[in-house]
């Protein structure tokens, strides 16, 4: 135990693996509140979700905190409707069953740079008489453009920059941005504008509900990709897949390489023969060119694609550098009291050699960890990811795929390489310290 | 390995009874060496035809796609649209069947294992399934060839500059332990965990996306210039960024393990007795620290040659460059099994050679390691 602690102590000395265990608890968290917020089986709908997911994003936005960092303001997105009370909603009943309802949302505009396009999506209750509706778009300089007027069927999608009505109305051929500046110029006018619909119905109890939505060229936290889908989404979902990826990895290989290495030098004979046989095999095989082959032949499923990194990564050279350990610690004079009181085989091996490696193991175990990550994502850019889980690999694929870098979508890639880095980096930089920790014949030099 | 030469006559008779053991004891071992390494190889390319076929599925995948073709193929015939439904049917299947057979699927798929096992061993790489050479070839040997050159520069010039100005830097920073360039490679050292096609993505972002310097994959320009001179200049620029990368990616582990590899030799009581004789730091450094780390250094160095050959699948895939590394990719997406046999059996012969070769190596630069003793 005071081992421990000077262990630890001797650890803190390093800033580096300070701020590694920082990042790796903060990782951790990230992970927990991922899985919690977003549970699986909805992280996955909302990812393989299509339009009728996302239908309220815009397509390649940026993130929306770019604006404080640029001299252009980008318009930001937004979606707004009647059933949360954000689009005011007033009903006149008139008379024979004829009814106004006035609708409008007041929305301030300050930016330089023109949204993608603007929504309206209505929704009507009526048994044979359409409700008609009329939209008209106030401007700041108490302009009224009038959008156009139509009746509702059961849902009714307008798209404001495909009307050819509108385009020939306002004189462009560009609808959004002449609605969102003076007429004959191309200076944006900054201020409050106000959309109001008018709608008529003409049946007792039938009724309109509108939503709002304007695709503006950033979007929340983090931005949308080419399915518009939120990359907050892959990003919190990526904590949990990369950490669990690499530890159960870097676990399981580390692991099971000493507890075959103990085996191998405990009982020799045979058995330490076929061993050292197997690693030799396995060094000639061609490790990421069989991953590939599984991937691409059996199942890209994250699961199979661990089993068989796995396996590959146990009869490694380390399992021969263990080895050469073991048979030294064999000799010892603990390990003869041990046999002298009649301990048996598996007993010396997991409770006398086995723990006597744990320094050993911890540093490489933690040094392993970003190799794992790192595989995911390789493999996920190549085009094997899991197909179906959210991970950073997967962005980063999707954005080179479609061409982001030479489009000038950098947060679609800098996003994920980023968190990328800091895990990797984060375990890499806590391992070394480790190493040096636990091994002292480093330490001085 | 050999024996000294200049022994005094009168020892002549002893000397010939060790020259005889040692040569016996050197050519056992190389025999069982040999053997064991052979199958190692045999074993080990077996379980990669294994897997390249999944036990004959990928034979059920090409079935597939050569009915598809032969049904096209019929179908867009004006004169097989005449004949009668039977007999179109009957001729359909009669191509299918002889299509199989140019590819020798009627053959049983654990007979073809072995003989596809066999003629690797051979180093009879045969046809490829479904990639070509930019020749137009479908021979395996004809396509790696081809490519062989792209992988060669890359990793060439890579791993070569990394070799050697690690050492260098290793060598020098041994010297001055503990100065402020030692404590920064000792810093940077853990950024190595990051793969070098990640780097390449920060690379293209900075070289080629914002600065539009650098092109941003490939080898050449297209279409290629004409003359020789600006040809190679094209590839150069072109070579830059994914070099970098590779580079990038282990330098600072690389000098920092030579270093520690070094400083652990150089803190031996002997260096420190020549220092104490006053030998000039250049004649320490060559004959008590540098000639002890040879084997490993000379190891390292063999690894590095096979790294060569093999490429650098998920750098050459994001680059584009058009090597073996790449081609393997390729070949697997196209579930084309006799380049992933012929790549893996090269890789597999030269890591058996070397690791062979290397027992000689190690018993000629150090003299206290003895062949088979």
């Amino acid at each position: 135990m005071n081992n421990l602690r000077s262990s630890l102590s001797k650890l803190f000395q390093y800033p580096s693996a300070v701020a590694g265990i920082f990042v790796v608890l903060a990782l951790i968290v990230v992970a927990a509140y991922a899985m919690i917020t977003i549970p699986y089986s909805e992280a996955i709908r909302l990812w393989r979700g299509g339009e009728e997911v996302w239908y309220q994003n815009p397509r390649f936005a940026a993130p929306a905190w770019i604006n404080y960092f640029s001299n252009q303001k980008y318009s930001e997105s937004f979606a707004v409707n009647t059933t949360d009370g954000q689009v005011t909603k007033t009903v006149t009943p008139g008379s024979e069953g004829v009814s106004t309802i006035d609708m409008s949302y007041e929305f301030d505009y300050s930016y330089d740079v023109y949204p993608q396009e603007l929504i309206l999506y209505l929704k009507a209750a009526y048994n044979e008489k359409q409700p008609f509706v009329s939209v008209e778009l106030l401007t700041p300089d108490n302009r009224t453009i009038r959008i156009g007027n139509f009746s509702v069927g059961n849902e009714f999608t307008y798209r404001f920059s495909q009307d050819e009505k509108l385009r020939t109305k306002l004189r462009t051929e560009e609808v959004i941005p002449a609605l969102f500046s003076l007429p004959d110029s191309n200076q944006p006018l900054k201020g409050k504008y106000t959309l109001i619909i008018q709608g008529t119905t003409f049946e007792p109890d039938s009724d309109l509900s509108v939503e709002f939505v304007s695709h503006g060229q950033v979007f929340g936290w983090a931005g949308t990709d080419h399915a518009r889908r939120d990359l907050v989404l892959p990003l919190l979902w990526g904590v949990p897949v990369a950490l669990a990826f690499g530890l159960i990895a870097s676990m399981g290989t580390s692991i099971l390489t000493m507890i075959i290495a103990a085996v191998g030098a405990w009982y020799t004979g045979w058995v330490d023969e076929l061993i050292q046989r197997i690693t030799e095999v396995n060094l000639v095989l061609p490790f990421y060119a069989l991953l590939i082959m599984i991937g691409t032949f059996y199942s890209r499923s994250i699961w199979v694609i661990l089993g068989a990194t796995i396996i590959l990564s146990i009869f490694t050279g380390s399992i021969k550098a263990y080895r050469a350990i073991f048979i030294q610690v064999k000799e010892s004079m603990y390990i003869e009291a041990a046999k002298a009181y009649g301990a048996s085989s598996p007993r010396i091996i997991f409770l006398y050699l086995i723990p006597r490696m744990i320094p050993l193991l911890i540093p490489s175990l933690v040094q392993s960890v970003p190799a794992f990550v790192f595989l995911e994502a390789s493999l996920a850019v190549i085009g094997l990811g899991d197909p179906v889980l959210p991970t950073w690999g997967k962005i980063i694929q999707d954005a080179n795929s479609n061409g982001a870098l030479y489009k000038g979508y950098y947060y679609w890639v800098l996003e994920p390489a980023m968190l990328l880095m800091i895990t990797g980096l984060a375990f890499a930089f806590l391992g070394f310290a480790l190493d040096r920790v636990f091994n002292p014949k480093l330490r001085d030099v | 390995m050999s024996v000294t030469a200049q022994v005094p006559v009168e020892k002549l008779t002893v000397k010939k009874s060790i020259a005889n053991s040692s040569v016996l004891r050197v050519l056992r071992f190389s025999l069982k060496r040999l053997l064991t390494l052979f199958v190692t190889v045999v074993i080990g390319i077996y379980l990669t035809i294994l897997i390249a076929n999944m036990g004959g599925f990928v034979d059920e995948i090409i079935k597939g796609q050569i009915r598809d073709t032969v049904t096209q193929r019929v179908a867009n015939n004006p004169n097989a649209l005449q004949m009668e439904p039977e007999l179109r049917k009957k001729l359909i299947e009669d191509q299918i069947a002889l299509e199989e057979k140019r590819r020798g699927l009627n053959t049983p798929i654990a007979v073809r294992n072995f003989r596809y096992l066999s003629n690797a061993l051979q180093l009879d790489l045969g046809r490829a399934i479904n990639l070509t050479s930019d020749s137009g070839s479908k021979q395996v040997r004809l396509i790696l060839l081809e490519r062989l050159p792209a992988t060669l520069l890359l990793m060439g010039t890579s791993q070569l500059f990394l070799f050697f100005s690690s050492i260098f830097i290793a060598l020098s920073l041994s010297r001055k332990y503990g100065s402020f360039w030692d404590k920064l490679v000792i810093a940077l050292s853990p950024t190595s965990a990051v793969p070098p096609w990640f780097y390449g993505i920060f690379l293209i972002l900075i070289f080629s996306a914002a600065l539009k310097i650098l092109p941003f994959g490939g080898m050449v320009d297209s279409p290629p210039p004409p003359n020789t001179f600006d040809y190679s200049m094209s590839v150069l620029k072109h070579l830059t960024l994914p070099c970098l990368a590779l580079i990038l990616s282990s330098f600072f582990l690389s000098v920092y393990n030579y270093r520690t590899f070094f400083l652990i030799y150089s803190s031996e009581d002997y260096v420190d007795m020549a220092k104490a004789k006053g030998l000039p730091a250049r004649d320490i450094e060559r004959t008590y620290i540098l000639r002890p780390t040879l084997p490993t250094i000379i190891t390292n160095f063999s690894l590095l040659i096979i790294t060569l050959w093999t490429g650098a699948l998920f750098t050459e895939t994001v680059f584009l460059w058009p090597g073996l590394g790449r081609t393997l990719f390729q070949a697997i997406g196209q579930y084309d099994t006799p380049i992933i046999v012929g790549s893996s059996i090269i890789f597999a012969y030269m890591l058996a050679m070397t690791v062979f070769l290397l027992d000689f190596v190690y018993a000629l630069v150090d003299p206290r390691v003895k062949i088979g003793g």
